[in-house]
């Protein structure tokens, strides 16, 4: 089971070329607002049709512009989460859910999978609500159970908790991972979020204005996203132009340093990425001494502003993050810090 | 007194509010997906009536609809004859208060949140049951508005009215005819019966406007 995608539109001065093919289990999009992530998802869904290419799915062809197929959305059996959620605001949840089966002629077995529906989404009680009516949670449930209760082929989630307030996200998302294992199709999650593309997701396709620059498993993706918008994207905080020295040493003439990595470098290097939470007072590697410029607290962790002794005046300051129950910032403003070779991430152009 | 100009008021605006009402949507919701261009010149001649002297208007339709012009012409074969009729006097306030209809009803049309629709179709329902059971109640509040708003255009119309088919006491006066009319022979006693129908009407008129954008509003904070 898989969804194949290779289709190019022009939109103004934007233009979306994106070629990626899904395995099993949850595929996420992890790109910036506006790289085409949402027009992806519409031209899978038949909504916006691509000026040329190819979307199969699980072995249908949804959208061939040389066969000249292109299906109605109606027929192409996708399960389409938007961002909003789109509950009919004129109708009950009931109602609602019971139009994810518009082809159900039989009024007993509707009612009686919209009824499994709702008790399958722990929305008991809440069958004659409105959606306004409804919390944030609930309207998500309740969109999710009218698109699954039509037994979808694949499921596209579009930014699924961006409606949510931070403190329900985390909540939610245990319970949409739990609601996606038990679905036996494939799922496709748009989103500019890194956690929740860690969190729910086992590849990872990168996206950058309207191209797919990266895609494997997400873990993969974290370790080494191979590109600077990857890097942004997976929430590097210090990237730095670089330049390669030997096989295995760079050199960050921002910084002033050369640093050592465990992975060769190949042609084409233009920066580094440092993750903040990567630099150690206690490692001995890629060490050099540094002047801490500002400390800033957060809730579970200090942000550290740091420059190194050579660094360039001009350039911006370096970040080290570090969680609170380790240790406290230090009151001297004079110290080491290194960094594993392994945690030098290499960025291509 | 003589309450055929009431009855004959009613059934103008009744009829052609039914015709405005399908004709103003099916022409809002099908104008707003047409190339810029087409678009842009459609707008203009639908929006022109109502900026129009209704006088202006009623001069247009006798020259397509007069006894001697195509238009007039080729319904004269089936005996029917717009001009001198009250029937001419659906014509006339369907031209005068169709842009009422339209404006109002695109403005709900735009301010209709697509991804419904979009959802709708992926969930594998009907265009047609998307239109009338999703996005219809979606704008239902909007299109009311323009629908009273059209009727209460057609109800007070006079300028194109009373020259397409002028004014026959029994056969084609309407109230705003009547009114004019009455105050021309100085039968100012009867004029001033007939204002305060108007007054009423146009009074009901307002409140149910007012009702219906209290309600917008409302519904807009619940969302």
């Amino acid at each position: 089971m898989s969804i194949e995608v290779k289709i190019k539109k022009q939109l103004g001065d934007f233009c979306l070329d994106a070629e990626f093919e899904s395995r099993s289990g949850v595929t996420g999009l992890l790109g910036a607002s506006g790289c085409g992530k949402s027009l992806t998802l519409r031209s899978i869904a038949g909504i916006v049709k691509p000026d040329e290419g190819r979307i199969v799915l699980n072995g249908n062809v949804l959208f061939d512009s040389q066969a000249k197929i292109n299906l109605p959305p109606q027929k192409r059996k996708v399960g389409y989460l938007f961002q909003n959620y789109a509950l009919f605001p004129n109708m009950t949840v009931e109602q609602n859910i019971s139009c994810g089966l518009p082809h159900e002629k039989n009024k007993e077995k509707k009612k009686q999978a919209v009824a499994e529906m709702i008790e399958r989404m722990r929305l008991t009680g809440l069958e004659k609500h409105r959606p306004h009516q409804l919390s944030g949670g609930q309207q998500q449930r309740a969109a999710l159970a009218r698109v699954l209760v039509g037994k979808p082929e694949i499921l596209l989630l579009d930014e699924p908790f961006s409606a949510l307030d931070s403190f329900l996200k985390e909540q939610l998302m245990t319970e949409l991972r739990s609601i996606l294992s038990s679905f036996e199709k494939d799922v496709l999650l748009v989103t500019h979020s890194r956690d929740e593309a860690y969190d729910l997701c086992g590849l990872l396709a990168l996206m950058d204005s309207g191209r797919i620059t990266g895609i494997g498993p997400t873990k993969e993706i974290f370790n080494d996203p191979g590109t600077r918008t990857g890097a942004i994207l997976t929430g590097c905080k210090n990237i730095v132009p670089a330049r390669a020295v030997d096989s295995r040493s760079v050199e960050i003439p921002e910084w002033g340093v050369v640093m050592h990595t465990d992975r060769d470098i190949k042609d084409g290097l233009c920066a580094v990425g440092i993750r903040a939470h990567y630099f150690d007072e206690n490692i001995m590697d890629n060490s050099f001494p540094v002047q801490i410029l500002e400390t800033i607290e957060e809730p579970f962790a200090w942000i550290v502003k740091f420059r190194y002794e050579n660094q360039d005046p001009k350039s911006d300051p370096v970040w080290w993050r570090f969680s609170k129950d380790k240790k406290d910032p230090k009151g001297s403003s004079q110290t080491r810090l290194g960094i594993s070779p392994e945690n030098i991430l290499l960025l291509y152009s | 007194m003589d309450w055929f100009p009431l009855w004959n008021s009613l059934r103008i605006a009744a009829i052609s509010s039914v015709i405005i009402f399908f004709s103003g949507i099916f022409a809002a919701y099908y104008i707003v997906r047409l190339p810029r261009m087409v678009k842009g010149i459609l707008d203009v001649v639908l929006t022109l009536p109502l900026v129009l002297p209704p006088t202006v208007c009623g001069w247009f339709l006798l020259m397509i609809f007069g006894l001697n012009h195509p238009v007039g012409q080729f319904f004269r074969q089936f005996e029917i004859q717009f001009v001198m009729h009250w029937y001419g006097g659906v014509i006339a306030a369907v031209v005068v208060a169709f842009p009422l209809m339209y404006r109002t009803a695109r403005g709900a049309f735009e301010s209709f949140d697509e991804t419904l629709a979009w959802s709708g179709k992926t969930l594998g329902l009907s265009n047609t049951f998307i239109f009338w059971r999703i996005r219809m109640p979606a704008c239902r509040q909007g299109i009311l508005a323009g629908l009273v708003l059209a009727f209460a255009r057609a109800l007070g119309e006079y300028g194109a009215t009373s020259m397409l088919i002028g004014y026959t006491p029994g056969k084609t006066a309407t109230i705003s005819t009547t009114v004019y009319q009455l105050w021309r022979t100085s039968e100012n006693g009867e004029a001033f019966l007939w204002v305060l129908v108007n007054l009423a009407i146009s009074a009901v008129v307002l409140l149910t406007v007012n009702m219906l954008e209290k309600n917008i509003r409302q519904g807009a904070r619940v969302k």
